[in-house]
């Protein structure tokens, strides 16, 4: 006979916890570590710089942990979100207000996910072949649209870099809107029916269709979104920087999969959580941040994000094993 | 009856002596858990030279455990096992090929865009030293060995077969081993009627030949009608061996199920059927035509046609879930004007799939999210919140109405049995209290005593005034439930049988009149 009670319901989603859980512990271990080892870790600055640096790219990973869930995947956040900046740069630079500028680069934004949306629904294609031409494309039109050099934004006016650089008290105004966009999104994919329906087409799209989810939709919708949050990244880069690079962001793309992942999304669709994937990130940019404090050369970085990565899935190919 | 069999069984008489030699594969004491769950605890096996075994059990019985052990996938924790009298390990599925075990799986494990003859050759290719693969060669062996099968040309891309045909390939690669055991694993699962007599034909000629086949099925008829033994599993324990000659499907029924099962399905419709709840005129796409046929209410109305026939499209263009199928549709009197599955949702029409796994559940999602996902609706409040009370007790409530064997409906339906899967999909269908319910394959994959659940939560479905329609390739079933079948050939409705005329001959004739004119020219 069936013993459903509340419990039960209770430990899977304690399941879910148990991976930020982990997660937090981790972070927490290395707080302790980093304490003894650098006086300026602990510090209020180095802290807030901390959680700055990932803030605003943490918007493209939320993102991505949607369209992961949803089973797609999307290389070219890190150009799109450099596009956006160029975009709304050069409006500006030819007399645009810096705010319609910013709406118009981040509807673009969008627009290059409808385009990529309606290549791999209609069209059928992959999202990782679309997303990588669309990540080269829009690396080329910043670089077209600003000869390979950052436009100066001097003039921006201050009530709009306030975004980038200002503070409400203690707490920068980056901050706010990462923690807004966090909660707004873990909300929503965890309570509403619509990212319910994400959920569903990442699990099995076959079972979603049969179960009447129009899951073209869906995954066009996702990878509107997720171009759209590159584009409000950008622009708040640009009011952070006051400038537009055209560079920016190589490599983001790397950087935001692996933090979805080591919170716990799946390649292959359906799981993942928003406060997962954002641990991730945390870790990576306290990981990152540690290192510097130690003075470890650049090139280690790298190597040592990659291994939390490989870590991360290991670990957990190892636990889906097990509960399975 | 090939003469060869008996002739074997009576040397084995005489030469009393020769018995031990005789037994090629025994499997003695073998014990094997999986963290908790004890899959065998003790089990004992025999298979003679040249005999065809089944193995019969229900799912979790321990019939797969076993038979990865002997093909070397998994390792036993205790037991022996015996090759000719002789202990052995087998420590992989390439150490099983070398002492002659063949396995075909039930799962078609094929390279899709690879020749079938490659395919067939994989194993021989993969040993070869030869640095350039012999097409021609293979091309001219895989004939030959497909000749004794089917005419399936050996030069075609594997992913451009028919599921039975694949299978075929599946069967002939194993023959290419020169298995002295040969494992099948419901092989005729995925086969036509008339491919299954085949298959039993090689199986027999095999079997003369000296090779032991160990014949996993469910279905009684085939074990009867082709096998020598019968042993059956349960529980992970060994129940009994018998001559198929000595007992009956009945008896292994109640040996598999474990206790005495009164009869296999729930009563039929006693009155006459009530009003017609869906009615279909002409209904025509690619790969049906003028389709025409009425459900009525309290009864269950089966439907019937070889592999192939249309019958899921049919069911599924009904539904719009493919296709774009012209005609009438009327429910309740009511024309319909569906233009894709939610339409049809919203109207209380649904589908269960025949894939399970492949298209009816999100096996990694818990039971709860499973049963609410048709119609989210139900389980949400305003602005599209999902209530995750509402939707935990929508899954207990039909949970507990289908007595559905779970932990809580938190549980990933990953973690449920085939029986208890298709309970969370049929959950997931009732939940939005639907008027018509298709049902294709409902209990294929699903153990004995699930089966029989099964047919009475129809049954009471049908009772309560919600229109059933069941496609089924297993004919005793279809006869056992069914009020009226409709037959399905070639895409045309081929005839009705009322439940008196209900007979395999009748459906067969009927399911096969057309589709064996084409296939023979």
């Amino acid at each position: 006979m069936i013993g459903m009670t509340t419990k039960s319901q209770g430990t899977m989603s304690g399941l879910f916890r148990a991976r930020e859980a982990g997660l937090i512990l981790i972070i927490a271990a290395i707080f302790v570590v980093m304490s003894f080892a650098s006086p300026y870790f602990l510090t209020p600055e180095n802290l807030l710089s901390m959680v700055k640096s990932f803030s605003v790219e943490a918007i493209v990973v939320i993102g991505m942990t949607i369209l992961l869930i949803s089973g797609g995947i999307d290389l070219s956040v890190g150009s799109v979100t450099a596009l956006a900046m160029v975009i709304a740069g050069s409006l500006f630079l030819a007399g645009l207000d810096p705010w319609s500028a910013s709406i118009i680069a981040i509807i673009a934004c969008g627009a290059i996910g409808a385009i990529m949306g309606i290549m791999v629904t209609w069209i059928g294609l992959h999202h990782f072949i679309v997303s990588l031409g669309v990540m080269v494309i829009a690396r080329g039109l910043c670089m077209l649209g600003t000869g390979g050099r950052p436009l100066g934004l001097f003039t921006l006016p201050p009530e709009f870099k306030w975004i980038g650089t200002g503070s409400v008290g203690p707490i920068p105004v980056v901050i706010l809107i990462f923690l807004a966009f966090v909660l707004v999104f873990d909300f929503l994919l965890r309570r509403t029916t619509a990212f319910r329906k994400v959920v569903y087409t990442g699990s099995n799209p076959k079972a979603a269709a049969y179960s009447g989810v129009r899951t073209k939709k869906v995954i066009f919708l996702t990878t509107v979104l997720t171009s759209t949050l590159c584009g409000i990244a950008g622009v708040i880069y640009m009011a952070r920087f006051g400038s537009a690079q055209p560079t920016f962001g190589i490599g983001m793309e790397l950087n935001v999969i692996a933090a979805a992942v080591i919170g716990g999304a799946s390649l292959s669709g359906g799981s993942g959580t928003i406060l997962g994937a954002i641990l991730g990130a945390l870790l990576l940019a306290v990981v990152s941040s540690s290192l510097t404090l130690l003075d470890v050369s650049v090139y280690w970085q790298d190597i040592i994000r990659g291994s939390i990565l490989l870590t991360a899935v290991t670990f957990d190919h190892y636990l889906v094993k097990r509960r399975g | 009856m090939p003469v060869a069999r008996p002739a074997i069984r009576l040397a084995g008489q005489l030469l009393k002596g020769r018995e031990m030699t005789d037994t090629v594969l025994g499997i003695r004491n073998v014990t094997r858990s999986f963290g908790p769950v004890r899959a065998l605890r003790g089990i004992n096996f025999d298979l003679k030279r040249g005999e065809i075994h089944a193995v019969a059990g229900e799912n979790g019985a321990g019939k797969s455990t076993l038979m990865n052990i002997i093909d070397g996938i998994l390792q036993p924790d205790s037991g022996e096992i015996l090759i000719d009298g002789k202990p052995v390990r087998i420590s992989s599925p390439a150490e099983a090929q070398r002492l002659g075990i063949g396995f075909v799986h039930q799962e078609i494990a094929l390279c899709p865009d690879v020749s079938v003859a490659e395919n067939i050759f994989m194993a021989a290719t993969n040993r070869s030293r030869a640095f350039l693969m012999d097409a021609a060669g293979l091309h001219a062996k895989a004939r030959d060995v497909l000749a004794q099968l089917s005419d399936i040309d050996p030069g075609i891309l594997v992913r451009d077969l028919s599921i039975s045909n694949q299978q075929l390939v599946e069967i002939a690669k194993a023959l290419t081993l020169d298995c002295r055991i040969l494992i099948l694993d419901e092989p005729t699962a995925a086969l036509t009627e008339r491919e299954a007599q085949l298959l039993f034909g090689i199986m027999r000629k095999l079997a003369s030949q000296g090779i032991a086949i160990i014949y996993i099925s469910h279905r009684m008829v085939e074990i009867f009608e082709n096998c020598d033994r019968v042993t059956v599993f349960r529980d992970g324990q060994y129940i009994r061996t018998d001559k198929v000659s000595e007992t009956t499907p009945d008896e292994i029924v109640n040996a598999m199920v474990g206790r005495k099962i009164e009869s296999l399905y729930p009563p039929k419709l006693q009155a006459p059927a009530g009003a017609a709840i869906l009615q279909v005129e002409g209904l025509t796409d690619r790969r049906f035509q003028g389709v025409t046929f009425e459900l009525r209410s309290g009864e269950i109305l089966g439907v019937a046609g070889l592999i192939g026939a249309g019958r899921s499209e049919i069911m599924r263009g009904i539904c719009r879930l493919e296709g774009k199928a012209s005609g009438q549709v009327r429910l309740y009197g009511r024309v319909l004007s569906l233009q894709c599955y939610t339409d049809a949702i919203v109207e209380g029409i649904v589908y269960l799939s025949e894939d399970r796994k492949g298209d009816g559940l999100f096996l990694d999602l818990p039971i709860a999210a499973n049963v609410s996902a048709l119609n989210l609706g139900q389980v949400a409040r305003a602005f599209g919140l999902i209530d995750k009370g509402a939707e935990t007790r929508l899954a207990e409530g039909l949970g507990k109405k289908l007595g559905l064997k779970a932990s809580g409906v938190g549980q990933k339906v990953s973690a449920l049995s085939g029986g208890n899967q298709q309970k969370v999909a049929l959950a997931k269908l009732l939940a939005i209290k639907p008027r018509v319910i298709f049902l294709d394959e409902p209990t294929r994959g699903v153990d004995v005593g699930a089966k029989a659940e099964i047919h009475r939560i129809l049954r009471d479905l049908a009772s309560e005034g919600v229109g059933i329609l069941v496609i089924s390739s297993e004919l005793p079933e279809l006869i056992g439930i069914s009020d009226r079948v409709i037959v399905i050939a070639d895409g045309r409705i081929t005839g009705e049988l009322p439940a008196e005329k209900l007979s395999e001959q009748a459906i067969m004739q009927l399911a096969s009149n057309k589709g064996w004119q084409k296939q023979s020219a």
